[in-house]
């Protein structure tokens, strides 16, 4: 059935299209219809679910975790503060191996305040061990949404989904949706590997010293890595049942180009058209959309990224001092792969400003000008006489 | 066969790290007879995260969740709701958390826990101060007393904070004290919260000997004397209204409770009778609201 949604909406969908259980939220820009569509599919019982209002995201994060451990598939949804208050609660989850999926619509942190998009919050997530994906269309955050359900219940991990704020969260577009009597035939109902049974009791995250802890880190290490095929699994499964896959990297007119652009999230629509412009023009170039981050697909990244001549990585967001993170991986993805590849690092559209055809083109301007980069990091756009300002 | 009024079966067993005449233990040996075999513990970061014992062992015969310091009473909710997805509504869902993980910085999501009237059992044994990590101070350390961060000369200079009366102000269906040193009154309570829906409250005193520089085979008097004082009466409240006050015990002065205790050594006289006065000030006021609530309803 094809509804006209705003991405948050489209979680929602997706939540229920997955029947959750058991869903903790609370409120935060821009996150929070996904919450208040929720409630009302709870309200009007179209949804069987339990709804656990609580006072903040570090008790949502510790109610769905109570409820996976309960043995039912749980569900939250959150943003920038929000998922930073969670964190350590995140790191509870992974290590307590509960498959819950939670939703982040990528926003700034502060100070100061800013509700606009940028990466940081999700990114700065990187090592709690939650599995990442990054979505580009409102269609792709509720199938997103499933596939995630998916792949945490089959590697017993918890999984986020991440979406742009306003550009994907208050944005409408059409997205086929169905119920979960349909999302079951790809997702049937959650089997808990174990579970808080009174007829079987069991203790789970007791006092754990260096002789088995060390093992436990590594069983999730490796579980890690098997999520890359699982995620990659679920997602041609979901491609059979429903005609629709996303790949966990997308190549976008990659043959014969000879630099290639990375992008994450909405920029990648926007550098879609960009491309097609100057592939017109018979400039070598091509895209690559990263859309799962951890477990971080070494291989495929590897395999499109070596065969270019260079490499421009967008990043909307900053690893302060070392530059833009996806940069980081990508430049660690292809350190031992014999080949060398320069790699521009640009950063652009932080605390949600936009990423314009004309950014994208300046930025292929300067990867094309030059062979090697100039820069370790390229912020594009700064305004240098503003900021002077602030008295420095 | 003699009638026991505390069920023989013992969930709690031998082979726990407790130290020597620990409160605590005693307080869960008792919790969980009441409450039975259907019982889900949610623990945060407290003594008894060691008490249990080291993966993969458990002292205790009923399930356990491990979970952080600040999240014994959103995480129990989120267990009970995904109980009740199940199906299973019989199980009682106990967050098990010490005064840290009650009165400071598990406080927001009690309290939270307490507004929803989310329906679990949190029980806080209460033994007035961090122990877990070597007795620092914390929001249940009482006036004058001694700990690591309140070293002498400057022992706590403000007193208790008053969690029971915070609890009744949310107006949950049922609230209880409850003293190791009565355990059938301790089993009777929590019989009680087992059988009503919504939020219950039962907050325990757990004398601690490492804490308190008390002697470990004194745990059972002191618990009793802290009741005897009336520095902890034992109290049940029915929707933050309806108070029920034990008074048909023998009073004792608090010295007989303060002078077994060397975290109490420096009180001087005046502090001493700082801490009498208050007794009797509360005292008081728990009479008058008891007068206020009038009887207790039945169907409380």
């Amino acid at each position: 059935m094809q509804k006209v949604l705003e991405g948050n909406h489209a979680i929602s969908w997706g939540a229920k299209a997955s029947d959750v259980k058991v869903i903790a939220a609370y409120p935060i820009t821009p996150q929070t219809q996904i919450v208040e569509l929720l409630s009302e599919m709870c309200t009007s019982g179209e949804l069987d679910a339990k709804f656990i209002k609580v006072e903040s995201e570090h008790s949502a994060m510790a109610a769905v975790i109570g409820s996976a451990a309960a043995g039912v598939r749980s569900f939250t949804a959150t943003s920038s503060h929000g998922l930073l208050l969670m964190h350590e609660m995140l790191h509870w989850a992974v290590g307590a191996r509960l498959p819950i999926v939670l939703a982040n619509v990528n926003r700034a942190v502060g100070p100061p305040w800013n509700i606009w998009t940028d990466q940081n919050d999700s990114l700065s997530q990187r090592d709690t061990g939650l599995i990442q994906i990054y979505c580009e269309s409102n269609q792709e955050v509720f199938d997103t949404t499933l596939q995630a359900f998916k792949v945490a219940e089959t590697v017993s991990l918890p999984a986020m989904l991440v979406l742009d704020a306003f550009f994907l969260s208050h944005t409408s577009e059409i997205v086929d949706v169905f119920g979960a009597d349909i999302g079951k035939k790809y997702l049937p109902p959650f089997k808990p590997v174990d579970f808080l049974d009174p007829d079987n009791p069991k203790a789970f995250g007791n006092l754990t010293g260096p002789d088995y802890y060390y093992e436990l880190r590594h069983k999730i290490h490796k579980d890690h890595l098997r999520a890359i095929d699982v995620a990659r699994r679920a997602d041609a499964e979901f491609g059979k049942t429903f005609g629709r896959s996303y790949g966990l990297v997308e190549e976008y007119r990659t043959e014969g180009a000879e630099t290639i652009l990375v992008t994450s999230g909405t920029i990648t629509s926007t550098a879609r058209v960009v491309i097609d412009e100057r592939r017109e023009r018979g400039e070598k170039l091509g895209l690559l959309k990263i859309r799962l981050f951890r477990p971080f697909p070494l291989d495929d990244v590897r395999r499109v990224l070596t065969r270019a001549k260079k490499v421009a990585v967008i990043d909307r967001n900053i690893g302060f001092s070392i530059g833009g993170i996806f940069a980081q991986e990508i430049r660690s993805a292809l350190w031992n792969t014999r080949v060398h590849v320069p790699l521009f690092s640009f950063i652009a559209g932080i605390g949600g400003r936009d990423v314009t055809p004309e950014v994208l083109n300046e930025i292929l301007d300067i990867a094309s000008a030059v062979e090697y980069p100039e820069q370790e990091t390229y912020w594009i756009g700064v305004k240098d006489e503003e900021l002077s300002y602030t008295g420095r | 066969m003699r009638n026991f009024p505390i069920p023989e079966d013992e969930l709690m067993t031998s082979g726990h790290l407790a130290c020597q005449g620990c409160g605590a233990t005693q307080a869960m040996r008792f919790a969980l007879k009441a409450l039975g075999k259907q019982t889900v513990i949610v623990m945060p970061a407290c003594c008894w995260s060691v008490i249990d014992g080291p993966f993969p062992h458990s002292a205790v015969q009923v399930p356990v969740f491990h979970t952080a310091f600040e999240t014994a009473a959103s995480c129990a909710a989120g267990v009970k709701a995904g109980l009740d997805m199940r199906g299973d509504h019989e199980t009682a869902v106990l967050a098990w958390a010490g005064d840290g993980g009650t009165f400071d910085i598990g406080f927001q999501a009690l309290s939270g826990a307490a507004e929803r009237n989310d329906d679990i059992i949190f029980a806080c044994y209460d033994n007035e101060a961090y122990m877990n990590t070597g007795v620092q101070r914390s929001s249940a350390t009482p006036f004058g007393a001694w700990t690591t961060t309140t070293p002498h000369p400057h022992t706590k200079s403000h007193p208790k904070k008053s969690m029971f009366e915070i609890l009744a102000a949310h107006r949950i269906p049922y609230l209880a004290t409850a003293s190791v040193a009565y355990p059938n009154d301790l089993v009777d309570k929590f019989r009680r919260a087992r059988e009503i829906r919504g939020m219950k409250f039962i907050h325990i005193i757990a004398p601690c000997p490492a804490g308190w520089k008390s002697a470990p085979e004194k745990t059972v008097e002191l618990a009793r004397l802290a009741v005897q004082s009336r520095l902890f009466p034992l109290v049940e409240v029915w929707q933050g209204k309806y108070y029920l006050v034990k008074k048909d015990l023998p009073y004792k002065p608090v010295t007989d409770y303060l002078s077994q205790q060397g975290r109490f050594a420096a009180l001087s006289e005046a502090d001493i009778g700082r801490i009498q006065a208050d007794i009797e000030e509360r005292w008081e006021e728990l009479l008058r609201k008891e007068q206020l609530g009038g009887p207790v309803p039945g169907n409380a």
